[in-house]
């Protein structure tokens, strides 16, 4: 069988308020051919094309697609670079203000190549874009959380629900609006959490969950467990009567009145403090700013969280080289993740440059 | 166990110089009432304030949230072994003071106590602001130990809304229901047969000051797990004596009407056959935490449950006993769902909770506590703002000079509560 037309429509009249928008979709969708057209070379064409109808009519008068950009599946897939260039290449002369491509469903080069060149298009031109697959995509993995992804269905039956959802989260991406949560705008989770009001409470979706969870019968977690990155621990010091031992904690120890006003939850920082010629942390100079554990004790003797006298001790008895000249200090109660790795690379950084051979790390 | 709850509906308060509920408006002498806290050597001022859902009111801090409650029939009074004597309480009937809490504020113990704000976008996100609220503001002696301090604080609160419950002892309720919690034996019936045996496990926050939590009068941290009737907490068996991160502390209140126990209840005989509740707590020791987890999933095969929610107090520490808890469970074939908050950064990218494993494939999220929010200036404060930069959420600048507030959800009290009391969720 073979495509006897190729359709288009003029593209409608883009006023000047209007956003204009480039669309992405492969040669079946572009009306060129079924697998045996694959590797057509990426073409741009005036207009909305194909599934560009049905975007034409979501997006309504806000916005219109100047162009389509239709390409082989295959020749995108196998012309990896020579695909991006081309293709970012038309994107910028069309200069939109918002770019779709798909919705690719379950045919995997398809998504691959939509969530591959939305990404580029996101990251090179800094043009938002949305694009749309089934979340068992090879593509969906790959880049759902560097591009929002709608969820669709297995086949293209599911097209004149999918559209809406990607027109509707397009818009809010080009007008700067406030992005919900995955569950509300209808994209794959990506790694970003959002809060938003559910209609059940917790309790309620809870026996929900375990109802299905003990039938058999498919369910959703609302948080899926995160894959650790173990790290392996360094070889023991041979020798610890030659080293120098530097002391980091998240227990908050702090000089008293805080000056770093590290926060007692959610640290957006830490601090490095001088402790040369001192042998003994006192409740006179130190204190805990944390504030998930009783500070009482902390607060009368700080060396119970800083370990600064036993290990004045030791050095004094040669059972270790030399207690460093600094500890670092944070708190870790609620503090996220991310901050933590940041505050990790930067005092690793510091204590290998001030020549520090093990670390003693405290937490509460 | 058969409780029968009485609710008396309340719409208002107001003070005068005499106390009683009349027509729905609870009617209190605030000079009496604050004499009656004043009792206490350790408390150097009180007095009482009224907040009502919609009014422009910044309640902050927020130790405790308290809803009054009276036994009128059945053996033992509310809150046992903390106001009324130790007897088993969960049975017979009880008045209820619904639609208002006694809330007690005053400066803060330790870092991590709440803010209530009655109206603006802060008020979408903690249950009281659609309560009216009787407000204690105290004081404590110059030099008093946090941990006085705090047990004073929590027994002022308790004993005030006891007191305010006895006004509702003679009342006609405007409405009853009737909870029935079976024996083991019964959860064998033919009639139960088919459905799913279903348990729920509660872990109390016990990690020390402004961290603990008393069953009977009994401090959590020094408990076995251990099996309790779910009606009694209806009449105060558990108290709260915690204040870790406001949203996510469970208050006296939410322990008095923790909703999954009333869920449970409610599908029980339906879709679920509700066996039995287990009560455990979360400590510091890892001695403890392997205990507490071991006996845990041991009763919870005796008894034993196919099924089980599991919700935790708190968040850090305690998401190693969370995960212990369902990872036992589920390695006996015990299928569990967990509740939890999260502690997933401002920009929601970081790992949600400090601990994890592949078999908690089952989790309801309650929200992201570092959710940041800005709150407007409110007409009025009940209490101080001083340490809203101090508080758990809060940092430095968190307070405006033109009184608004920058800070994360977790200043909120109730915010993301871990019993799924709220609709608030993450995804």
């Amino acid at each position: 069988m073979s495509w006897v037309t190729t359709c288009s429509v003029p593209a409608k009249e883009v006023t000047v308020s209007q956003y204009k928008v480039v669309h992405y979709i492969n040669q079946f969708f572009g009306q060129i051919g079924g697998e045996e057209m694959a590797d057509y070379p990426a073409e741009k064409r005036p207009g909305p094309i194909g599934p560009g109808l049905a975007f034409t009519q979501a997006l309504g008068e806000d916005a219109a697609i100047t162009a389509t950009i239709v390409c082989g599946d295959s020749w995108f897939n196998e012309n990896l670079e020579l695909a991006r260039q081309t293709v970012l290449d038309m994107v910028r002369e069309e200069a939109p203000d918002l770019f779709i491509a798909g919705p690719a469903f379950n045919a995997g080069r398809y998504g691959v190549a939509c969530g591959s060149i939305a990404d580029a298009v996101q990251s090179e031109l800094g043009i938002p874009a949305v694009t749309g697959m089934y979340v068992e995509n090879p593509g969906a993995d790959m880049f759902r959380e560097k591009v929002y992804t709608i969820a669709t269905g297995d086949n293209a039956a599911g097209m004149r629900r999918v559209v809406p959802a990607m027109a509707s989260l397009g818009l809010k991406l080009v007008r700067g609006e406030d992005i919900g949560a995955s569950v509300e705008e209808g994209y794959l989770p990506n790694g970003i959490r959002k809060n938003f009001f559910d209609q059940k409470r917790g309790s309620l979706r809870a026996i929900e969950m375990l109802l299905n969870k003990l039938k058999d019968k498919p369910f959703v977690t609302e948080y899926p467990m995160p894959v650790y990155d173990r790290v392996e621990a360094g070889p023991a010091i041979k020798d610890l009567s030659r080293a120098t031992i530097a002391i980091v904690t998240s227990g908050g120890i702090v000089p008293k009145g805080n000056p770093d006003r590290i926060e007692s939850s959610s640290a957006t920082r830490y601090g490095s403090y001088h402790i040369a010629g001192v042998d003994d942390l006192t409740s006179d100079k130190y204190e805990t700013a944390h504030g998930g554990y009783d500070p009482v004790y902390a607060n009368q003797d700080a060396d119970r969280v800083v370990p600064v006298d036993v290990l004045r001790q030791y050095e004094k008895e040669g059972k270790i080289g030399k207690l460093h000249d600094w500890f670092y200090s944070t708190v870790g109660n609620g503090t996220s993740v991310a901050n933590s790795k940041r505050f990790a690379v930067e005092i690793a950084e510091k204590l290998l440059a001030q020549g520090v051979d093990a670390v003693i790390m405290t937490s509460t | 166990m058969k409780l029968e709850l009485g609710y008396i509906d309340i719409r208002g308060i107001r003070f005068d110089d005499y106390m009683a509920i009349e027509d729905g408006i609870l009617v209190v002498n605030p000079k009496e009432l604050a004499e009656a806290v004043l009792a206490d050597p350790l408390i150097k001022s009180a007095r009482l304030e009224i907040a009502n859902p919609g009014e422009s009111i910044r309640i902050t801090p927020v130790k405790d949230v308290i809803e009054p409650r009276v036994k009128v029939e059945g053996p033992g009074g509310i809150f046992p072994g903390m106001i009324s004597k130790v007897d088993t309480v969960g049975s017979g009937k009880t008045h209820v003071l619904r639609g208002m809490a006694v809330v007690t504020v005053g400066r803060i113990v330790g870092f991590q106590e709440g803010i209530i704000d009655m109206t603006g976008p802060g008020a979408a996100y903690t249950p009281f602001s659609k309560l009216h609220n009787l407000v204690l503001v105290m004081e404590p002696v110059e030099g008093i130990a946090p941990h006085d301090y705090e047990k004073a604080a929590r027994m002022a609160g308790l004993q005030l809304a006891v007191t305010i419950g006895e006004l509702a002892r003679n009342l006609e309720p405007d409405e009853t229901e009737v909870f029935k919690t079976p024996r083991i034996s019964e959860s064998f019936d033919a009639i139960l047969r088919g459905l799913p045996r279903v348990g729920y496990v509660m872990m109390l926050q016990s990690q020390g000051l402004l961290h603990d939590t008393y069953v009977y009068g009994v401090d959590a941290k020094r408990t076995l797990s251990t099996l309790i009737r779910p009606t009694e907490l209806m009449d105060g068996a558990i108290v709260s004596g915690n204040c870790v991160s406001a949203c996510d502390k469970n208050t006296t209140y939410h322990h008095l009407n923790n909703p999954v126990v009333r869920d449970l209840l409610k599908e029980h005989g339906k879709t679920l056959n509700f066996v039995g509740m287990i009560i455990t707590n979360e400590t510091v020791y890892l001695s403890d935490k392997v205990r507490s987890s071991d006996w845990t999933a041991e009763m919870a095969e005796y008894l034993p449950f196919d099924g089980a929610i599991i919700s935790q107090e708190g968040f850090g520490n305690p998401d190693t006993d969370l995960i212990m808890n369902c990872t036992k469970l589920e390695k006996k074939g015990i299928k569990t769902v967990v509740i939890t908050d999260e502690y997933a950064g401002q920009d929601g990218k970081s790992q949600s909770l400090a601990d994890a494993d592949e078999l908690v494939d089952a989790v309801v999220s309650t929200g992201n506590a570092n959710m940041p929010i800005l709150l407007p200036p409110m007409e009025r404060v009940i209490g101080m703002l001083d340490y809203i930069d101090k508080i758990a959420g809060g940092h430095d600048g968190s307070l405006r000079p033109d009184g608004s507030i920058e800070a994360e959800l977790q200043v909120i009290t109730g915010a993301t509560n871990e019993l799924g009391y709220n609709l608030l969720s993450a995804r």
